[in-house]
This record gives C-alpha cells, structure tokens and sequence, in this order.
C-alpha cells in the first residue's frame, strides 16, 4: 500500500502498516535525539545492526511486509526525553529501558533478550531504594508525566511516516476532511482550550478564527520553530522525534483557514530536526497527505522549510515573518494589525508554536472535552519543559498544567543532585523570572506563573542549588538579551546595556547604594517603553531576582561580598592550617603558581597571584577538605600585589 | 477630511481623522517630545520619547498611534514621565558631551528633549556612562558621519529609502552593537551615496554633519542655478559671503528637497576664479570682454554659418522655455534641424 487516496484509506493504511509491525517480534529503538547522539547513540545503533545481523538476521527490513517475518530490528528514534541517563534504548515489544548504553553493552543486550529471555540488571535505571526499575513505566521521571506531544517520541521512528501511520496518524486529518467544516475544526480547536505554547498563551482558537475570518488572499500557515531560550529544546526534540504530527496540525490549520502554503522556521542550528522534517514533508507527499489534491479530496497545501540564520529576536512573530521574506528581523512597531491580518508578505498568516500545531491532531482525534479535562480551568492540556540545571533528572518533561513546581523539581526530576539544597528556579528562558522556594508550591500555569514574577514562556525551567549567585544569573540573563536585542527601539538596546553594566559592576564589587532603586526603576521604564515581547520582558530576571533574593544584591553591594561564592572579584581562597596535610596536590594544580608550601607542611596561597580559578578547592582531597572558599575578598597587602614572578 | 475631538492633557482639541495623536498635537502647537519622527517620513516608533497615556491606562506611541474621537492623552501621566526620562537618559548617557563644540548646538533634537524632560547632573550621574569609539567617517566631501553622536533614530535610513529612494544605508549589526551602515560597512564615500545631503539636513543631532558649515547672518531666497528643474534655495549669507544653502521649504518645486550641487555646490560663488564677464580669444589669449562685445561677436559669426553647416545642442542647465527658445531659433533663424540636448544622450 503506498498512497492515501481518500480519507478512508487512511484506517486502511494504519491497519496495513500495524499489521507489518506485529510481523517483527523484537525491535529495539535506540533514542537518536540530539542529547544522545552526543552521547554515542549512533555508534550504540550501528552496534545493534552489526549483532542482530551476525545472526543473520536481515535488519534493513525495518518494516515487514506481508509473507516477511522477522526475529528482530533495530530502528533509531526520536528523543526519549531522559537526556540525563542516554543514551537511551527501549526493547519492544517487553518494553525494558536501559539507560547509559554504551556499544560495548549491546551484545550483552541481545544475548539476553534473544536468548535468555531476561535483562541487563546494571543498565537499569536505579531507583532512589535500590530497586531497578524495568520499563518506562516504573521510573518515576516518565510515571508522573503525562505524554501528548511527546508521546510519538522515543516510540516511533521520526524517519519513517508509515510508524506514524500505525500509531493513528493523519487520522485526524482524514476526519475533518471527510465530516468537518473549518467552522467546525475552529470550533474544536476554541472548546479545547489551547493556548499558544510560544510562551504568550494566546488562545489558539481565537487565532485560527481570525485567521478564517480575514479577507486577503493568499493565506499563510507558519509554524515557529524559532526556539532559542537558552537551555531550552522542546520544540527541537518534537520536531526531530515526530515531525508528522507537526505537519499534521498545520495541514489541519491550512484547512481551517483557507490557506494552501505553509511554511516551519526552524534554526539552522537544528540541522537533525531539518534534516527530519524535510525528510517527513517528503514522505508525507508521497503518501498522498501534503502537496496536491491531499487524500483525493481536493484540498492542496504545501509545506517548505525555512531556516533561521540565528537571532533570537526572530522568534517573535513579526520579525519571523520578516526573516522568512528576507529581510532585517525586527519586530514591527505597535499599532499594527495582527499577524493574521497582515503576515507573511502582507497577507493574513496563521502563525503559532511547534508545539501548539502538535497538539491538534490529538486534540481532534480525542476531542476538545478530552483536552480540556486535561491541566486547569484556564490552562488546559499540558505543558512540556526542558528541564536542566542542578537537578537529578535532567531532560524533557510533559505534565498536565496545574502541577506544582514541587512536584516537577522533586519527583520527577528527582530533586537537587550531591545533597545540595534548592535555592530558586528559572521558568520562561531570558523573559521569565527566578522564583523561590517559598514558590514552589505554584501551579503551573499561565497565569499563576505570571502572577509570581516569572512567565511560562516556551518551557525552558533551570533548576538551581545555593551555589547559585542570583545576581550572577541576572547578569546572564541580562547579557543574552543585552545581545540578541534587535536595536531599533531605545528602552530596549540602551536599557539592557545599562541595567548589564550595572549587574557587571555589582558583581565586581563596584556597585553602588543606589543601584538597587535604578535597576527596579529602569526595569520598569524598559518593560513600559519597548518595542516587543523581547524588551518588555528583558528586566523580569532582574526583577525577580531582586524581588525574592534582595539580600544577596545588599551582600554585594554593601559587603562586597557574594553569598553563594561565585563572583570572583568578590571572593578569595584560603587554606585552612589546621585541615591542610601538605600533599602539594594543589600547588603543582595551580595554573598561577600562587601556592607555597614544603610537603607535609601547610601550605598558603598568595591572595596577590592567585586568580580564583577554585582549582586548588578541586583537587583537595574530600578527607582533608582544607581548602575555603570566603566572601568578601581577603584584602591584598599593597607589596605583594607588586609582586610578579620570574 | 471629517474632524475629530481629542483630549491632550485637558486641552480638547481638533484633528483630522487619519492624523496620528503626535500630528494632532503638533497641528494645535502642543509640543510632545519626540526624537525620531519626522514630518516628511512615515513614523517609525523607535525612540519611545513620544510615549503618552492613552484613554488612563495604555501606554501608546503618540507618532504612530492614529486620533479616534473622544481619545483621552496624558503627556504628564506619572508613568509616561518615568519612561520618558529614563529614555532620555539612556540616549544622554551614551552620548557625548560635547556640546558647544558641536555643529548641532542649538538645534539639537536631544538637546531640546533633554532640556523638556529635565535631565539633571545627579539623575545622569547614577548612569554607568560610555560613548562608543567608532573613528569618524570623514571620507564624504561635504559631510561627515560622527557614529559616537548617532541616537540610531533611522530618519536617514527611511530619507534614503522613502524620499531618495537611493537606499545607501540601513542598520547593521544587533543590540547595542548596531549601527547605521552602508553596504559592507564601506566608507559612505565608496557607498551608492549620491551626496544629496537629505539625511544631513534630517539628522537630529549632528552624527551628519555639513563640513566647515557656518551659521549664516542672514538667509536669501533665491533659486538654484545649476539646472532646469528651479529648486528654491534659502542661501545662507554672512558679509558678502554665502555660507550655506538650504532648501526652501515653502517652494512648490522642491518643498525643501536639493541635490548635491544644490545643496553643497555653493562654494563657486565667492570663489576668486570664478568667471564674472565673458573672454573672448584675441590672439590666442582669452580675455575679458563685456556683454555687448560677446553677443555681437557670436551673432556676426553665427550669421556666417546658417543652413546645415550649423549645429546648436542645449542644456538642462538652462529652463524649458530657454530649451525651446534655442531649438526655435536653430530651426526658424539658423535654418537646420541639427539640433539635440544632451539629456538625450
């Protein structure tokens, strides 16, 4: 079977490929995300092919067509989300999870799944009593998860559109072609509930009708795949592990809308989800389900590929429309009529997150009751994170809105790593805020999270210990967005320079008494006077920071001294003379030189020389410990910092 | 055009329909400060000095925000006032101060707005101030380009391109990094600049700046004469000097606008070669003559030479009417149709 000639045909061709599938008893999916890729995933997946084949096996039969059987096979997929424990690799259909796989494991792998019929107890994941936990099922970062967009990754193989047949796919497509008007599909998409998952939370629904209702022609369906919080690769790992459902949900848009060219906007530094897409948008034309004349049904519509050459700022709408026509991506100045009036090339352009257009199929397929019970009264469905920092499970999450910020840092991510304790959480990328753990017990959802300081943004979250300087994160922060402002509008270009001059200053121990009242008021002024999203939300890090964690910027200011220990013009290192042994483990580690000391005699650090790179902090043996990091700063005798070496 | 009625801080006043609130405001004499609207270009909304309050609640761009009847604005608006002075400081602290030196002293855009505003030594002082080191352009003939001056306000990007159509510079770069730029960040004199000086006379503070330009005593209306097209020109006069030229605003050919002769071109009139009677060649020497000697020279010759053996090609320097004037008395006195013009060519 290799075309959709109808809408029909499509339960014909899930059942056809379902069918292939129960053919092969054993496959093994070895996670391709980009995470494990780095890991050493492929090498992990050109392993398998190599054992499985020296059974003589025939593995380049993925798929078993009929009169084939197939003892095993071994597909990559997209990312399974737990980028901390990767690579990754599932065994199906038993469904065993191992985590850490590493080539020289996979013979052992097969051995015991083929022949012995049981598991590699040591690539188990471990859970926090000591029992090995067997499938997904039991590891407690996916059971607490709830996986909608997420659900074809990791499960299905990105790179090819038949596994996305068996799993339902283009039915919903097939549905609204067959029975619904676009009205109706609108009509869906506003009961369901969906908020734009860009991070304005928009209501889907209302864009669409705006988007049906305007009069200009040719019509527009763009998707943003514009991702670039820092830390942040929801909208990569869906584009990479399941491109169909994107291309489904914008074939649904176009039809809803009226429009018959489409185009994603992805980075270029994405070049595995390109690669993907381009290769899904493809084989979906093949297939009868892009392109012209979809299923029989008359109804064309086109998919291309865009690729973003890297500035941030083009991810918000007007300025990603401009990219795409050639030009300079700058944010088109307010009063202006909505994208869905006036887009892409001028005409009416439907413009809305990877993620939102993911959603629909399911949202269709499942209906808006379905969705709506999902998450909270105002946030329905769920919300995907990519969570990273100091935390245990670091990786991609999908949880239904209204969870509590507890529960995702502690029970599915699994809480602060080496005993450390939490100190605040970073929600919504450059444009969100720190909250802290007074907070932790706010539901996650738009309105709530931004009612605490922070956004929802596209779902970036770092997590951080009290090793964390909040100052320090602000000037991060404050000098992503001091970089990727367009320029054009004054708040936001000089404000975001100023506002990191003056964090720049208060972390090398130069800030003044009033400091702390001109960053609150410039905030204010950069968040009232900008241009864009991008500068009306450039001061939140700033202003959430100072709003939960003031302390540390009087610590700065006032003491010179840095609580957490991080600025480096604030703090010095001192070996303890009652701890240090004399090993000259860290004086022949110092990059300075600035350590003297006989063996097995104390040593001491020159506060002249030294550089505070913590090296010698590093490399003190745990059982003495003799290194301290202290803030404020040990003065410097005036000679000594004269001083240079031969 | 049908009228509307808005409040300005009280004040009720008329406006077009279709007129933005800044136009309305600027039509009824109310100043509302504003650094890079201009009003022969589309407005931009860039510098956000020209924020107001609209209806008691919404920050609006009073440049790009249209009047609605029954509109409420507050210039004065606590909130406005904050975002406003902030703006203008950060503009200031990134600029540098030297002002009486400055060709723009005096009709300074930022000066005035600073001044409106109130920028004081204190609220400055709390800035971490830092002029950006780029070296002067000075590869232009007529004008310099000062990027350590330039407020980024983009009126020469849009003159360019919405007046000139000449498209020879844009912004480049992002952030606080950007700059006004011509292609590849050449020289403006190696640019596809035509010199026109529309961007120089537009430019609010002086990052373009006429070079050696001096204040005139006194301004004389006169019209250019290097072509045809009659541009009227304000000469700027000190002595018997002409030291600057401006277009006339008021004049229906050019509204203000010149070209780079027009406007730069000017330094023949005093100069000490310029030729102030004709010559004519005696013995293979030029010399000086009256008009009278000239004009019966060339008609003593000219009757010599009628039919085809004569040939008159005419100028775009000299009007229509001048054009027509010569090629009627080439056809109708000279007896020939050898005649051109070299915009023909």
């Amino acid at each position: 079977m290799q075309k959709v000639n109808s809408p029909a045909d499509v339960a014909k061709m899930r059942d056809y490929c379902q069918a292939a599938f129960a053919r092969r008893k054993l496959r093994f999916l070895v996670c391709a995300g980009t995470g494990c890729i780095a890991g050493g995933s492929l090498e992990v997946y050109e392993e398998f092919k190599r054992v499985i084949s020296e059974r003589g096996i025939d593995i380049n039969v993925d798929l078993l067509f009929e009169g084939q059987e197939s003892e095993a096979g071994t597909v990559t997929s997209g990312c399974h989300g737990f980028c901390q424990m990767g690579p990754l690799v599932r065994v199906e259909p038993m469904g065993t999870f191992y985590t850490k796989v590493k080539a020289k494991d996979v013979e052992e792998i097969v051995t015991a799944t083929m022949d012995e019929n049981t598991v590699v107890e040591r690539l188990l994941y471990e859970k926090d009593d000591g029992s090995h936990a067997t499938t997904e099922l039991d590891v407690p970062f996916y059971n607490r998860q709830q996986r909608i967009v997420l659900g074809g990754c990791g499960t299905i193989d990105a790179e090819d559109i038949r596994e996305y047949f068996a799993v339902d796919g283009f039915k919903a497509l097939a549905t609204i072609l067959q029975d619904l008007s676009p009205e109706q599909v609108i009509e869906i998409v506003k009961d369901s509930g969906l908020r734009g998952r860009g991070g304005g939370g928009f209501p889907a629904g209302r864009k669409w009708e705006a988007g049906r209702n305007a009069k200009a022609t040719p019509k527009y369906v763009v998707c943003n795949g514009d991702e670039g919080d820092p830390g942040a690769f929801m909208d990569r790992s869906v584009l990479e592990a399941n491109p169909q459902s994107v291309i489904e949900g914008m074939t649904i848009a176009a039809y809803a809308i009226g429009a018959e060219f489409g185009v994603v906007y992805v980075r270029a530094e994405y070049p595995l989800a390109v690669v993907r897409l381009l290769k899904a948008i493809e084989q979906a034309k093949e297939y009868g389900v892009l392109g012209d004349n979809i299923m029989g049904t008359g109804f064309n519509f086109d998919i291309e590929v865009f690729q973003g050459a890297g500035a941030f700022v083009c991810g918000e709408s007007t300025a990603l429309t401009l990219s795409i026509e050639g030009k300079r991506g700058m944010p088109r100045v307010a009063p202006r009529p909505r994208t869905t009036e006036v887009g892409l090339y001028d005409k009416p352009t439907l413009l809305n997150n990877v993620k939102s257009f993911a959603y629909v199929p399911d949202i269709i397929r499942e209906g808006a009751e379905w969705f709506k019970g999902i998450g909270t009264e105002s946030s329905s469905g769920t919300a995907v994170f990519a969570l990273t920092g100091n935390i245990v499970n670091a990786g991609l999450i999908e949880v239904p809105m209204g969870i509590k910020l507890r529960e995702i840092i502690y029970d599915i991510g699994g809480g602060i790593p080496k005993g450390g304790t939490f100190k605040a959480v970073q929600t919504g990328g450059p444009s969100g805020g720190c909250l802290p753990e007074s907070l932790l017990d706010t539901p996650i959802d738009y309105d709530s999270l931004d009612e605490a300081g922070s956004i929802m943004g596209s779902g970036g979250m770092v997590v951080m210990d009290e090793r964390t300087c909040m100052v320090d994160v602000a000037r991060y922060f404050l000098n992503f967005t001091e970089e990727e402002s367009c320029g054009q509008c004054v708040p936001c270009r000089l404000g975001t320079k100023q506002l990191l001059e003056i964090l720049n200053d208060i972390c090398a121990g130069k800030g003044k008494k009033q400091d702390i009242d001109l960053l609150i008021e410039l905030s204010h002024s950069i968040h009232g006077g900008s241009v864009c999203g991008l500068g009306q939300t450039a001061a939140n890090p700033v202003l959430t920071t100072l709003r939960y964690f003031k302390d540390e910027y009087e610590a700065h200011i006032n003491d010179k001294c840095c609580p957490a220990r991080v600025c480096k013009d604030l703090i010095s290192f001192r070996i303890n003379e009652d701890k240090c042994k004399g090993c000259t483990l860290c004086a022949r580690a110092c990059p300075v030189s600035a350590i003297s000391g006989e063996k097995k005699e104390v040593h001491v650090i020159d506060q002249g020389l030294c550089i505070q790179c913590g090296v010698c902090m590093e490399k003190c043996p745990n059982k003495f410990s003799a290194v301290d990091c202290v803030s404020p700063k040990i003065p410097v005798p005036a000679k000594e910092k004269t001083e240079v070496p031969a | 055009m049908s009228k509307v009625t808005i409040t300005i801080d009280g004040l009720q006043i008329s406006a077009d329909q279709g007129m933005t609130v800044l136009e309305a405001a600027q039509a009824n004499g109310l100043y509302i400060p504003n650094l890079c609207n201009h009003p022969d270009l589309k407005p931009a909304g860039l510098c956000r000095v020209c924020v107001v309050k609209m209806d008691d609640w919404k920050i609006a761009i009073s440049c790009k925000q249209p009047v609605k009847d029954g509109m409420v604005i507050s210039t004065e608006d606590p909130e406005v006032q904050q975002i406003r002075k902030n703006t203008v400081e950060l503009i200031v602290a990134d600029h540098p101060m030297t002002c009486l030196t400055c060709e723009a002293d005096g009709k300074c855009e930022l000066q005035r707005v600073a001044h409106y505003v109130g920028i004081t030594p204190e609220g400055l002082n709390r800035y971490r101030r830092k002029v950006r080191a780029i070296p002067i352009d000075r590869s232009n003939p007529f004008f310099d380009v000062d990027h350590s001056k330039c407020i980024l306000c983009g009126i020469c990007v849009r003159t360019c391109d919405e007046l000139q159509n000449i498209n020879a510079i844009d912004y480049a770069q992002r952030g606080v990094a950007s700059f006004i730029s011509t292609l590849g960040a050449k020289p403006i004199a190696d640019s596809r600049c035509e010199s026109c000086g529309e961007c120089v006379v537009r430019c609010p503070v002086a990052a373009l700046a006429p070079k050696g330009a001096q204040e005139p005593m006194r301004e004389v209306k006169s019209i250019c004469a290097y072509c045809g097209v009659g541009c009227g020109v304000m000469l700027g006069v000190r002595g018997q000097k002409v030291v600057s030229v401006q277009g006339d605003r008021d004049n229906p050919v050019n509204k203000g606008s010149l070209c780079v002769k027009g406007r730069f071109g000017y330094k023949f009139i005093n100069h000490p070669e310029r030729l102030k009677t004709p010559l004519i060649k005696k013995n293979g020497k030029l010399e000086e003559a009256t008009w009278d000697e000239a004009l019966e020279l060339v008609a003593d010759k000219f009757s010599k030479s009628k039919g085809d053996k004569f040939a008159a090609l005419a100028s775009a320097r000299i009007t229509n009417e001048d054009n027509y004037l010569i090629q009627k008395f080439t056809r109708a006195v000279m007896g020939t149709n050898n005649i051109d013009h070299c915009a023909r060519l």
